[in-house]
């Protein structure tokens, strides 16, 4: 009951007008962002990151706005998936499978109403969950002491990769190159300077959200530059939507079953979106079988894999909240951004930052209905919006970039370091080694390394007390099963994974 | 002869008038500048915008007071600014506070020295505190302090500063002043900030928080936590009276942490006297109070040459134990 106390002075705090305001505002950026092909959740953060910066916001808006920008990029991945064939995001990908075939019977409409309808459950559920599991976890991870937070930490490098990563070597690369990043600055442990050659800018080390701007947003710029991708995408005209009751009746068990495998996903470090709507879509495939028709536009095939990524997206949050640990990407760059507003997540910020956590909670429900509205009856503005050339896009995401970066400090130095990340970033790229892996390495790696030496000086150097209690053992078989199921599972999801992939295409065009 | 002396003494009058005018002719800017070492949100912050807010509204200025954020190094940034770019500058204030003192006086800000600024004054302080997990067996100062001498590693710190940051230091006072002689064998464990630090306390798997009194307020409501010791020279006022202090528990050691300011150092003598003069007004001041109650800043209040010597007395007793301990060589 206590539980529902807060979550009423959450609603509180999140239906305030200015609140109301933000939330509806990083719904609609959000969705944008996420419609747009190439800019994922993880992008789409980071560029709107300096937008709450140069604006002002207090600690509470700008969460508010990040994380209505966060699950509305979760929305907007499917547009271009269903009426393009092209996913907007990662986790969109599947929603492909069925969302175009639909489209291309001439129902785009009703699969994109399906889509958002499946998208609201799955967001709605797992904010529910949110709310039970988060308290509960906050209240168990008392029990962490530096020992089980050192294996928290080499548990979440462990899944880094995640099951469906690509090349483990270049995540490992990535993760290094953060870690390296990390060490600049004062030793809290020591409190030596490291790497610091007596310039005072770099003393306390380099900012994160600097880091994140330059690398996400900065590269996607030089990328586009190179492309030359200055048209549009292809128009496409929407059908008049016909959707019968029946029709929702129809997708709900589906919409249901994929909330909560998609919940699962989120929660545990590594998996991530894409992995929740994957297995989502997976599963219901294998119960409907043959009375389904999936692959040729079945409204369960799209309801399925959305109500995955949306579930994912939300259940991503509870580790980043109580523990400090992020689950995935996007919630990186959110922990990020809440260290940067002198906010620490765990255990302490749901008894001392009550108003903010609940507040967000809040507003991740009423962000969740206005996306619904939004993506309902006003779903022709962003397939509209969807035609823009990048040409006028990416200046304005490159001027909000860098007035945000420059009014976090008023520092020229700054903005030299993030066009730095920006270069970084286009050569990463460029090498296929992935950005997500550095920005946890930079946020991971001073917190484990911090671990290590408390648990150290704790025990007078005795190295055992890293496996000394029940719940760190349990902690390190996790992190060693998260290390070696890719090798095994990986190369069969993946080669499951393309190859529905490929059918599509092959249907599809 | 009369009349002469009436002459001269019209002339004095004038004189000594035109004096004591040009002593009063000091005359502040439309608007000055407070800069704030830190990101928006911080203490520092916190101190220019509501000291700011309380010089406007009693008029001290005819404009506003700006606040520049100017985080880097832990103050740095914007002390080597303040020295190398705005020496003269009349209408500019930097917000400090203790840990500004314990850089400097550690030489962390590479070149600097606490003699390149004019201290101007502290307005409010937030007092140093140690306390312990509810399930602790240690009840008093006097008792862990007495563990400590029997063994100096058995109690283990953590709290929200670097190592040799202030919250460390802190501890090497109390200890210090307690009898311990094996200083440097106290364990301490960073954090990057005091709740972080609390966390572990609470949960406990560290025997000992050291922080300020703002930081626990929260816990001594949940009963999470027991505080051994305020480290002020009186009780705090109520509601938090109920806490004892080191010096009851004879230990002497006090450590607040101070917010205040600092001016450039080629500024005038008049231009010094009128940050001086502001600074006692805001204090004296209803809005200030109204902030302090708010904000849980404890009484603290010295300006001018009184608050220089409080630095420099501050800036040595840092230093020697500092070098005790081997942070500074």
């Amino acid at each position: 009951m206590e539980t529902l106390d807060f979550l009423l002075q959450g609603f509180a705090v999140a239906l305030t007008f200015e609140n109301l305001m933000f939330a509806a505002l990083g719904a609609l950026l959000g969705t944008l962002v996420g419609a747009l092909p190439g800019l994922g959740p993880a992008n789409g953060v980071a560029i709107l990151i300096p937008l709450a910066f140069g604006m002002g916001l207090s600690a509470e808006a700008s969460l508010i706005l990040l994380t209505s920008v966060y699950a509305g990029a979760m929305y907007g991945g499917r547009i271009s998936s269903i009426l393009l064939n092209i996913p907007g995001d990662e986790p969109a990908m599947m929603t492909c499978l069925d969302g175009h075939p639909l489209a291309l019977k001439g129902k785009a409409a009703e699969s994109l109403a399906i889509s958002a309808i499946a998208s609201f459950i799955g967001s709605f559920l797992a904010t529910i969950g949110l709310v039970i599991l988060a308290p509960w976890l906050a209240r168990f991870a008392l029990k962490f002491g530096p020992a089980e937070y050192f294996a928290l930490f080499t548990l979440a490098f462990a899944t880094l990769g995640g099951i469906t990563g690509k090349n483990q070597f270049k995540t490992v690369i990535a993760a290094c190159i953060g870690l390296m990043i990390a060490t600049v600055g004062i030793d809290l442990s020591t409190g030596n300077q490291r790497y610091t050659y007596d310039i005072l800018e770099l003393y306390e080390g380099i900012d994160f959200i600097i880091a994140i701007v330059g690398l996400f947003a900065i590269s996607e710029l030089l990328v586009f530059i190179e492309k030359h991708s200055s048209e549009g995408l292809k128009r496409v005209v929407l059908n008049k939507l016909k959707l019968t009751a029946a029709d929702i009746i129809g997708i709900l068990p589906t919409s249901l079953r994929g909330s909560v495998l998609g919940f699962i996903a989120g929660v545990l470090p590594g998996a991530g979106a894409s992995l929740g709507s994957f297995i989502s879509y997976t599963l219901e495939k294998r119960i409907i079988g043959d009375k389904g028709h999936f692959g040729e536009g079945d409204p369960r095939g799209i309801a399925a894999p959305e109500a995955g990524n949306n579930a994912a997206a939300n259940g991503a949050l509870v580790p980043m909240l109580t523990l400090g640990v992020p689950g995935s990407g996007t919630t990186a760059v959110l922990l990020a951004m809440l260290v940067s507003l002198n906010i620490q997540p765990g255990p302490m910020l749901f008894t001392q930052n009550a108003d903010l956590v609940w507040g967000v909670i809040a507003a991740l429900f009423v962000g969740n209905l206005i996306l619904l509205l939004m993506n309902i009856p006003m779903v022709g503005v962003f397939v509209k919006l969807l035609s823009v050339p990048p040409k006028y896009l990416m200046p304005i995401v490159t001027l909000i970039a860098s007035v945000g970066i420059y009014a976090i400090s008023n520092s020229a130095v700054d903005l030299f370091f993030m066009i730095g990340f920006g270069v970084l970033g286009y050569i990463l790229r460029k090498l296929e080694i992935p950005l997500v892996p550095i920005i946890l390495g930079m946020l991971l790696g001073p917190e484990m390394e911090k671990s290590l030496r408390h648990a150290l000086t704790l025990s007078n150097g005795d190295w055992s007390v890293l496996w000394s209690s029940s719940l760190a053992v349990g902690i390190w078989t996790l992190a060693v099963v998260g290390l070696i199921t890719p090798y095994i599972l990986g190369p069969i999801l993946r080669r499951k994974m393309t190859k529905e992939a490929e059918k599509v295409q092959i249907t599809g065009s | 002869m009369k009349k002469v002396t009436l002459k001269r003494a019209l002339l004095a009058a004038v004189i000594s008038g035109l004096c004591s005018q040009s002593v009063f002719a000091f005359e502040q800017s439309r608007s000055v500048d407070c800069i704030a070492p830190a990101a928006p949100g911080g203490g520092w912050d916190f101190t220019c915008r509501t000291i700011g807010k309380v010089i406007t509204d009693l008029k001290l200025i005819d404009g506003a007071v700006q606040t520049n954020n100017m985080p880097g190094a832990g103050g740095g940034v914007a002390f080597a600014h303040v020295v190398g770019k705005r020496k003269k500058d009349d209408a500019l204030m930097v917000a400090s506070s203790t840990a500004t003192v314990t850089r400097l006086a550690q030489r962390q800000f590479a070149g600097m020295d606490p003699e390149r600024v004019r201290w101007a004054g502290a307005v409010g302080a937030d007092f140093g505190v140690i306390a312990v997990g509810k399930n602790s067996p240690f009840n008093t100062l006097e008792d862990l302090i007495a563990a400590m001498k029997a063994d100096a590693n058995s109690v283990k710190f953590a709290g929200g500063s670097a190592a040799g940051g202030w919250d460390h230091l802190k501890v090497l006072m109390a200890a210090k002043s307690g009898g311990v002689t094996d200083l440097k064998h106290i364990s301490y464990l960073a954090f990057a900030g005091g709740a972080e630090a609390l966390t572990q306390v609470v949960g406990g798997h560290i025997s000992a928080f050291t922080g300020d009194v703002s930081e626990v307020i929260g816990f001594l409501e949940s009963g999470d936590l027991k505080v051994l010791a305020v480290l002020s020279d009186e009780r705090l006022p109520a509601p938090l009276d109920h806490l004892p202090t080191a010096k009851e528990q004879n230990i002497t050691a006090v450590a607040p942490n101070w917010r205040g300011f600092y001016v450039p150092k080629d500024i005038s003598d008049e231009a010094y006297q009128w940050w001086v003069d502001s600074l006692d007004q805001v204090y004296a001041s209803e809005q200030w109070r109204e902030v302090m109650r708010k904000s849980g800043l404890m009484p603290f209040h010295k300006t001018g040459e009184e608050f220089k010597t409080f630095v420099d007395e501050q800036v040595q007793e840092i230093r020697a134990l500092s070098t005790e301990v081997g942070l500074i060589r």
